[in-house]
């Protein structure tokens, strides 16, 4: 199947985006706003100085219903989420039997029996299958068509958000709550994925425009693209499914095996727990680090990692030049003995071997409001 | 009336005596989005027509730019290697990429003029 012969779905806030100048291409399916007028650059450097809405109600969202939801998604995640408290959300994912990752995605508890969950857009409809071959029949289980997904994000969101919704500004970094923005009734998280403070706002698709166009009216927002958005999460050092993770890597492999709790490492439980709990054991094979090329030249997804002698170690998994960084940034993954930070590397950009090392992640420090 | 020459890859080539200047097109900065790296050939090198002459990324992408003839390097231009944003500002002036010595003229007429290349534009439109 391609872009071209299929035809675009639209985003609720398409007309927006176009009034506002986007430029939209075609990803996961959607059209969607990839910049505005300001460009990547301003709209990134804006992101982390200020504040910047995303729309990514491309994005799946989904809820599980009844007595069974947290013990049946258990059974599918790694994550502890008997241990997650009411109102919390956590980042997981779902895993395969050889132990790699089907998706990462969002869950949050919204009552023992309610769980709501973001998976990526690309993954949604493999995703809600999985989630029905598994849990159908057990529990209710909702993929939600109705609701759009903002993203207000950076150090100026709370400003922002206390002129449309006072209350929010109580929420702590990974928290969810009903609250009333701009006067509409919405789910938001104080969650993003672009390493700063912000919130991710589930709203219905008939009033995502209000919002949108209320939020986009606050103190210091403008709009950013998804083209800011993966530059942003690249500095966070965060993963992104399909480049940095997928069914050929673990989350031991993709160094996220913090999203396992001490019980769920021991308990399993889930798929492909033997070969994880072998690799928390024993260590993984390979391992998804931080790398910063040390000359100029932005090494890009699926360049060759070699060692200094020029031996191939493996591949750039996300690269790009960082405008907060100020420098080229990557991630990639290396044999577990290259993983250490410092740890000089070769980069095969257009043929010619280039010097980089392995940096700590992320790149730019998270700025996540922890209370 | 600018004496630019262009190329269907949005190189433009600007010719005194033997001396060409090569650069990307306003359209192409645009469409590239903001540069955030360069790299510029060296003096000296030897560049077949079409050959890969220099590369140029926006924080997306990289992109190659192409020698519009065949020549022989005389400069790259610095400039753009330390401020990758002056391709954004002035890529139909100072923000040239490299400068080469023809080795065959007669490879200029080739190219499109300026009235060629806006009649070309408005077909990727």
């Amino acid at each position: 199947m391609t872009q071209s012969d299929t035809p675009l779905l639209t985003v609720p806030l398409d007309a927006l985006h176009r009034e506002l100048g986007a430029k939209m291409v075609p990803f996961a399916g959607y059209a969607m706003p990839v910049q505005y007028p300001a460009g990547v650059l301003a709209e990134h450097l804006h992101t982390r100085s200020a504040a910047a809405l995303f729309d990514v109600s491309h994005m799946g969202q989904a809820e599980i219903k009844g007595a069974r939801a947290v013990e049946l998604l258990e059974s599918l995640v790694p994550g502890d989420i008997r241990a997650l408290g009411l109102g919390k959300t956590r980042y997981s994912v779902f895993t395969n039997d050889h132990g790699g990752i089907l998706d990462d995605l969002m869950i949050s508890k919204l009552a023992e029996d309610h769980l709501f969950l973001v998976i990526n857009a690309a993954c949604k409809h493999a995703d809600f299958a999985h989630l029905k071959a598994h849990l159908e029949g057990k529990v209710e289980l909702r993929m939600i068509e109705d609701r759009s997904l903002l993203a207000l994000q950076g150090p100026g969101a709370a400003a922002a958000m206390a002129t449309l919704c006072p209350e929010a500004g109580a929420m702590t970094f990974m928290t969810i709550a009903e609250v009333t923005v701009a006067g509409i009734k919405c789910l938001a998280t104080r969650s993003g994925y672009t390493g700063e403070d912000g919130w991710e706002i589930s709203v219905a698709n008939a009033d995502a425009e209000k919002l949108a166009r209320a939020i986009l009216a606050a103190p210091g927002v403008m709009p950013a693209g998804l083209g800011a958005r993966d530059s942003l999460r690249l500095e966070a050092g965060l993963c992104l499914y399909g480049s940095d993770i997928d069914t050929t890597t673990t989350p031991v492999q993709a160094n996220i095996a913090w999203i396992m709790s001490k019980r769920r490492r021991a308990e399993g439980g889930f798929p492909g727990a033997a070969v994880i709990q072998k690799q928390l054991a024993e260590g993984a094979p390979t391992l998804r680090v931080g790398i910063q090329p040390d000359g100029k030249a932005p090494a890009r997804a699926h360049t060759e990692i070699t060692d200094e002698a020029g031996n191939r170690l493996g591949e750039i998994c996300s690269g790009g030049f960082g405008p907060s960084a100020g420098g080229p940034v990557a991630m990639g993954y290396v044999p577990a003995a290259f993983a250490g930070i410092g740890t000089k590397l070769k980069l095969v950009v257009r043929g010619k071997a280039m010097d980089a090392h392995v940096a700590a992640l992320p790149f730019v420090p998270h700025r996540y409001f922890k209370g | 009336m600018s004496s630019k020459r262009f190329t269907k890859d949005h190189e433009w080539i600007e010719v005194e005596g033997d001396i060409g200047t090569v650069g990307i097109s306003d359209y192409a900065q645009h469409a590239l989005g903001d540069v955030v790296f360069v790299e510029v050939p060296d003096a000296g090198r030897d560049l077949a027509k079409g050959a890969e002459a220099a590369v140029v990324e926006s924080v997306k992408a990289a992109s190659e730019v192409y020698s519009p003839v065949s020549g022989i390097v005389t400069a790259g231009n610095q400039a753009i290697v330390d401020q990758p944003g002056l391709v954004n500002e002035a890529a139909e002036s100072t923000a040239w990429f490299f400068k080469l010595k023809l080795t065959n003229p007669g490879e200029v007429g080739d190219l499109m003029d300026q009235a060629a290349y806006d009649a070309y534009l408005k077909t990727l439109e």
